[in-house]
């Protein structure tokens, strides 16, 4: 195992973040700080409870899923589309590193600066919301696995764009609907009976669910499938990377 | 400037450091940029790989690196099979690319320790400062790379390659848009590095350079190696000379009886040149020189000259197959 090859890709990831602290930072708690503000003051000032929670505890969950999911893929897409674009990657296919330590460096470090995130949101959702963590060690397994998760799939979008536009694309056209469409702001038993259906095939609902149960101990689907589903994510993004590299697709001529 | 010598505990140091076996590339659009290539590359050695645009010489390169995947053959790197036991020959590896290829927001400084740590090799600052003291990077080493000159970035390329100190340093094309001044402090740094026992695989567009700097030369044309030679061997068996006589009168052509010589005559008329073959025990210069005088054609000066390394590779890359050496 190359031991300071996956540091040496971890730090230099992670003094990226620390180098644009404001973009990396500041600027998704700020974001969802305005969450709070409107759907959990504004608005939630006028919702009933939900299963007897108040509708600003009842999205924070929700609020720090859809951080979590998009700065798992934005940061582990752009850490790996960089070299590329700015064609240092042949440093990389060079080095004596394996797939594995590739992806423990890039996806590790991605992983850790979206926990980081999600933990500064929590932190801030205190500023507007008094909230109880029913399970806290649950609530830092999902938070770790759901951010592991999703950096490997923010990393296989980074092996596949070719540009800055394609980067975008799959998070903007299907993991923020998925997202907003997975629960975050509701409960999926408030949605009419088919459409209650539909959502179950939405990813993020599982995810979603899990992180809240871990909460209030409340969720919308068995505690065991949200895992399940989860796992099951990570294993596919697992292969497919273990594919990539193997054939050296998009990455190795 | 610090490098281990090439000779590992392990290694045989008479077994060539790179064996290249049958080696075939071909994209996947159906271009065929190399064809069944065998290379040996001895240890300590620099070895000047030579060849026009788009004749496979990076192609090779990145293989041997491990960028490029080969369609077929195998590769040893320093005694270990870049496939099978990649992170061994890929250690003693370093890469200057050609294009300036850098993390333009990074320091020199975090950069050179990033290399350093990728190839899994522990810290030691006070290598690294050694080395950007060499490259006369050391006052730049906390600047970005984006405020770097060419020249500089250059250098900064160089100082990855050699941060994990590798056996085995590549150079595609490092004079490529340098100033002069760089590439005369770049070609002392790869004398030292030999001679400190790294061996070098270099490609350049200015024959001159490997005329001066290498030991032997490959020749790739169209992803065919279609020569490797010492230096001074392809020189001397593919070299030619030339006299030149300056006539005191012009010719517009020359008697059937001179057809016997391999003249020409220059475009005015008023020099005859004469190509004889080095490696011949008769240059037949004396019995042309009586020959012209029994014709009268009086001459009124003559000089000789010898094929450069260029001339030679012009001939190799633009002759037929079959004719090569």
């Amino acid at each position: 195992m190359n031991f300071y090859g996956i540091r040496a890709i971890y730090h230099f990831e992670m003094a990226r973040t620390f180098r644009t602290l404001a973009e990396s930072v500041a600027a998704p708690v700020l974001t969802t700080s305005l969450y709070f503000i409107v759907f959990g003051k504004a608005i939630g000032s006028r919702m009933g409870d939900i299963d007897s929670i108040s509708y600003g505890a009842f999205i924070i969950p929700g609020l720090v899923m859809l951080s979590l999911l998009n700065e798992s893929i934005s940061n582990a897409s752009f850490g790996i589309y960089m070299p590329k674009w700015a064609g240092t990657i042949y440093e990389l296919l060079s080095a004596p590193v394996s797939w594995i330590e590739v992806l423990l460096g890039y996806v590790g470090a991605a992983a850790t600066k979206s926990v980081m995130l999600g933990l500064l949101i929590l932190g801030t959702a205190r500023f507007f919301v008094p909230y109880e963590i029913a399970h806290p060690v649950w609530m830092i397994g999902f938070l770790l696995l759901t951010a592991v998760t999703f950096s490997l799939f923010g990393f296989i979008i980074g092996l596949w764009a070719d540009s800055f536009q394609k980067l975008q694309v799959i998070p903007m056209l299907i993991v923020t609907p998925l997202t907003f469409l997975g629960g975050a702001f509701y409960s999926i038993n408030m949605l009419p009976p088919l459409w209650q259906k539909i959502s179950l095939f939405n990813p993020v609902v599982y995810l979603v669910s899990g992180f809240r149960w871990s909460f209030y101990g409340i969720a919308d689907v068995n505690l065991a499938v949200s895992i399940g589903m989860t796992l099951g994510f990570l294993l596919v993004c697992l292969t497919f990377v273990w594919w990539v590299f193997r054939s050296g697709y998009k990455i190795r001529r | 400037m610090h490098i281990p010598p090439s000779v590992t505990a392990n290694a045989d140091s008479a077994a060539p450091i790179i064996s290249v076996r049958g080696v075939n590339k071909t994209y996947a659009g159906g271009f065929q940029a190399l064809k069944n290539i065998n290379l040996d590359i001895r240890r300590g050695e620099i070895f000047a790989l030579l060849g026009p645009n788009g004749a496979g010489k990076t192609t090779l390169i990145s293989i041997i690196c491990g960028i490029v995947k080969a369609s077929a053959g195998g590769i040893i790197a320093d005694g270990h099979d870049i496939g099978r036991d990649y992170r061994a020959a890929r250690s003693a590896i370093g890469l200057v690319p050609q294009e300036l290829h850098t993390d333009a927001f990074e320091s020199v400084w975090a950069t050179v320790t990033f290399s350093r740590g990728l190839f899994g090799k522990p810290p030691n600052p006070a290598y690294l400062e050694k080395l950007l003291r060499d490259l006369s990077l050391w006052d730049k080493r906390g600047e970005k790379i984006l405020a770097l000159s060419g020249g500089m970035k250059r250098r900064v390329l160089i100082a990855k390659a050699l941060s994990h100190e590798p056996t085995i340093l590549f150079l595609d094309e490092p004079s490529a848009g340098v100033d002069v001044e760089l590439r005369h402090d770049m070609w002392r740094m790869v004398r030292e590095l030999r001679a400190q026992g790294t061996t070098i695989i270099l490609t350049t567009h200015y024959i001159e350079e490997a005329e001066d700097m290498a030991d032997r030369i490959g020749v790739i044309s169209k992803g065919e190696l279609i020569v490797v030679e010492d230096k001074a061997v392809l020189m001397r068996k593919l070299g030619k000379k030339q006299l030149t006589l300056i006539l005191r009168q012009p010719l517009t052509e020359l008697p059937t009886e001179l057809s016997a010589w391999a003249l020409a005559i220059s475009d005015d008329g008023h020099s005859l040149v004469y190509s004889f073959d080095t490696q011949k025990e008769e240059t037949g210069i004396a019995e042309l020189l009586r020959a012209l005088s029994a014709h009268g054609i009086e001459f009124k000066d003559l000089r000789s000259s010898e094929s450069s390394l260029e001339d030679i590779f012009v001939s190799l890359v633009h002759q037929p197959k079959e004719s090569q050496a």
